[in-house]
């Protein structure tokens, strides 16, 4: 069954997404720090290589023979501020190296005058930061183009850049960290609802038939609604039933009330035997059709009603005590002598007053339809264990070795009860109500002849 | 007795009455709430059969307003509806039996003979048979002071006797009214019957006395 399974969830979903997110906002932030870090380091680095190009520039001087320089050391002594760096110069004159490391790289474009320009080259083993000045001078009273580059190795920015991007990195880590425990809360609690929408659905049993209350955001309203609809459609289609089948009940009772009293008025009046014959076999008809419908519709109510039980606290003593007093009269006009041994005390189960009724009537019925006149029904009720025990024993014909499983089967009856008006549902509604009480229901024969019926049902 | 029947079904009410009559029932018919009411004003009832469809109102909300009223003459309901929660309802609202239709008569006189007998008897039910009492309430016959318990098939074969003495009866016609049609029996189990109820009339002047071939029939010495 594939496609019916869950897939994905969305509570992982949400955790990746948000956690994807917070990876690429924290790498960003990283990248970020790095970039205003090394500028500022660059521009600091720059100011410092600058004012000491500046100085030496300012040193020279033009004159007759030539060009005179005093390298002004305290210039340089600002730049050995930083570490283990060290420091080159290149002085030309005209183009040509006066002093200095004659291999430090040129400026890529042209120096303008007292501006420095800056650039990174590599040098020797290592990468420079160059500061270039060019300065026109007179000599021998004409302008001789005089350019000064002063360099330092980068050893000192790397430090400090290394140094700020390792906080940069903890600190991205940290704001992933942060945004992965906000991620997971947030998913938690924004799952929260599902979750416990999920959950008041698993609780309910798949009998139960009312409608879910369970407050829902509004996202998930449609889902509730149309949860609801459909179970509000079953409930219709189940009472639908119930009230079709009472009504056909009604609709076919009362004409055959009708027929059954006169017929019986028919065979007060009539001495003639084939006729008396005729008569008796109307009224058995009338009987069995009525029966029938009476169960039907008992056992339509059992299965309607399991789906939805209405479930109190019942005292079974109780219980048994009404439906058998209900039945006196029925066993009366066979002088079926009812022995009822109750508990004193109540017996509590919990369970649907109508359906539990209905068992114990089905079953305390069906002893007295196949007693013979003059005999006794047991009728007992016990506590067994943590359930309540209801024997009823008859000193009726048995079941002529019909299996229970079989008797309690929708219209399957005894083989040896033809002569019986009977449905064939009485025992299966038995079964029934027990299921759906978690009891349970055995039928069997009776040692000294007859059938002994236990019905139990666990205790409230 | 006097029974009020209340049934809206014209064709059930007339054979429930004339059933009710050959049995020496009077009962007179209210075809809808409102009748049922003006009956009630005008004559004493010793039980009240009581449908609940009926075309002016539910049965149950009579009922209930007869109870209210504190009436206790006692309400027998028949219902067609015969859900069990019709059932336990009906109970509940002050009926004091109920009866499922189609019905048997004589389930319908057990369950009035048990309702009366609850209720402590209501009218005055002794009948007298030469030197004996019957009471069918409680079910005894009393034979120069001493008090008989007839029990259910004994007292209905009675009630049959007397209903008309030195008239033969024949055993067709008595297993029809002592046995149910649901239940298979021979003509002869109602030897079984007589036999005990003869025990039960010893010392009596009356006797059930055997028509050969042709049945019993109740006389007095």
């Amino acid at each position: 069954m594939s496609g019916t399974g869950p897939q994905g969830s969305i509570r992982r979903r949400l955790i990746l997404q948000l956690l994807a997110a917070a990876a690429l906002l924290s790498a960003l932030l990283y990248f970020s720090i790095r970039t205003v870090a090394d500028a500022a380091v660059e521009t600091t680095q720059d100011g410092i290589l600058g004012a000491a190009a500046t100085a030496v520039a300012e040193q020279l001087r033009g004159t007759d023979e030539g060009v005179e320089i005093d390298i002004p050391y305290s210039a340089f002594s600002m730049l050995g501020a930083t570490g283990e760096d060290r420091v080159f110069y290149r002085i030309l004159v005209g183009g040509e190296t006066v002093t200095g490391y004659p291999d430090l790289p040129l400026p890529p474009r042209a120096t303008r005058p007292l501006a420095p320009v800056f650039y990174t080259e590599p040098f020797r083993d290592t990468e420079v930061r160059i500061a270039a000045l060019e300065r026109s001078l007179r000599v021998a009273n004409r302008p001789v183009a005089v350019q000064v580059l002063v360099a330092q190795t980068r050893q000192g920015q790397e430090t400090i850049v290394a140094a700020m991007a390792n906080r940069a990195a903890a600190l991205g880590l940290g704001f992933f960290g942060v945004a992965a425990l906000l991620s997971l809360f947030t998913a938690r609690s924004v799952l929260r609802p599902v979750g416990r929408l999920a959950e008041a659905v698993a609780r309910r049993g798949p009998r139960d038939l009312r409608p879910l209350a369970h407050p829902t955001p509004a996202e998930l309203a449609p889902f509730v609604t149309a949860l609801n609809a459909f179970i509000a459609r079953l409930r219709g289609a189940l009472a639908r039933t119930e009230t079709f089948i009472a009504e056909a009940a009604h609709h076919i009772r009362t004409p055959l009330a009708t027929v059954r009293t006169q017929a019986e008025i028919a065979l007060r009046q009539t001495e003639d035997e084939a006729t008396r014959a005729t008569l008796r076999a109307v009224i058995r008809a009338v009987e069995a059709s009525a029966r029938s419908a009476t169960q039907l519709l008992d056992h339509a109510t059992v299965v309607y009603r399991s789906d939805q039980r209405a479930e109190e606290r019942l005292d079974l003593a109780q219980l048994t005590r009404d439906v058998t007093r209900g039945l006196g009269p029925t066993a009366e006009l066979k002088d079926l002598a009812l022995e009822v041994a109750l508990p004193g005390a109540p017996l509590e189960v919990v369970g649907d007053r109508l359906l539990i009724e209905s068992a114990l009537r089905n079953l305390i019925d069906n002893a007295i339809k196949y007693s013979p006149a003059d005999s006794a029904i047991e009728i007992g009720l016990a506590e067994d264990g943590a359930a309540a025990a209801l024997r009823v024993a008859d000193r009726g014909r048995g079941l002529s070795g019909m299996a229970a499983a079989d008797l309690t089967r929708r219209f399957r009856r005894g083989a040896n009860v033809a002569d019986v008006v009977g449905s064939g549902l009485g025992l299966t509604i038995v079964e029934e109500v027990a299921a759906a009480h978690g009891g349970r229901f055995e039928i069997g024969g009776r040692e000294g002849g007859g059938t002994e019926a236990r019905l139990t049902l666990p205790l409230a | 007795m006097r029974f009020l029947l209340v049934e809206d079904n014209a064709d059930l009410a007339r054979a429930a009455q004339a059933r009710l009559a050959l049995d020496g029932h009077a009962v007179d018919w209210a075809a809808t709430l409102a009748e049922a009411e003006d009956h009630l004003a005008a004559a004493p009832y010793d039980l009240i059969l009581l449908d609940i469809m009926l075309p002016d109102g539910d049965g149950r909300d009579f009922l209930a307003a007869h109870r209210r009223a504190r009436r206790d003459t006692p309400v027998i309901v028949m219902t067609a509806r015969a859900a069990v929660s019709d059932r336990v309802a009906l109970l509940d609202t002050g009926a004091d039996d109920y009866i499922t239709k189609p019905f048997d008569f004589a389930e319908l006189e057990a369950r009035v003979r048990a309702v009366l007998r609850r209720r402590g008897g209501a009218a005055e039910t002794l009948r007298h048979y030469a030197d004996l009492t019957f009471d069918p309430l409680t079910a005894t016959i009393t034979v120069s002071g001493e008090a008989r318990e007839l029990r259910n098939r004994e007292l209905r074969l009675f009630e049959i006797l007397l209903s008309g003495p030195d008239r033969i009866f024949s055993k067709s016609q008595l297993c029809d009214r002592l046995f149910s049609y649901a239940e298979a029996v021979t003509d002869n189990a109602i030897e079984v019957y007589v036999g005990r109820l003869r025990k039960k009339l010893a010392g009596s002047a009356a006797r059930i006395e055997t028509v050969r071939g042709v049945g019993y029939r109740l006389t007095a010495e």
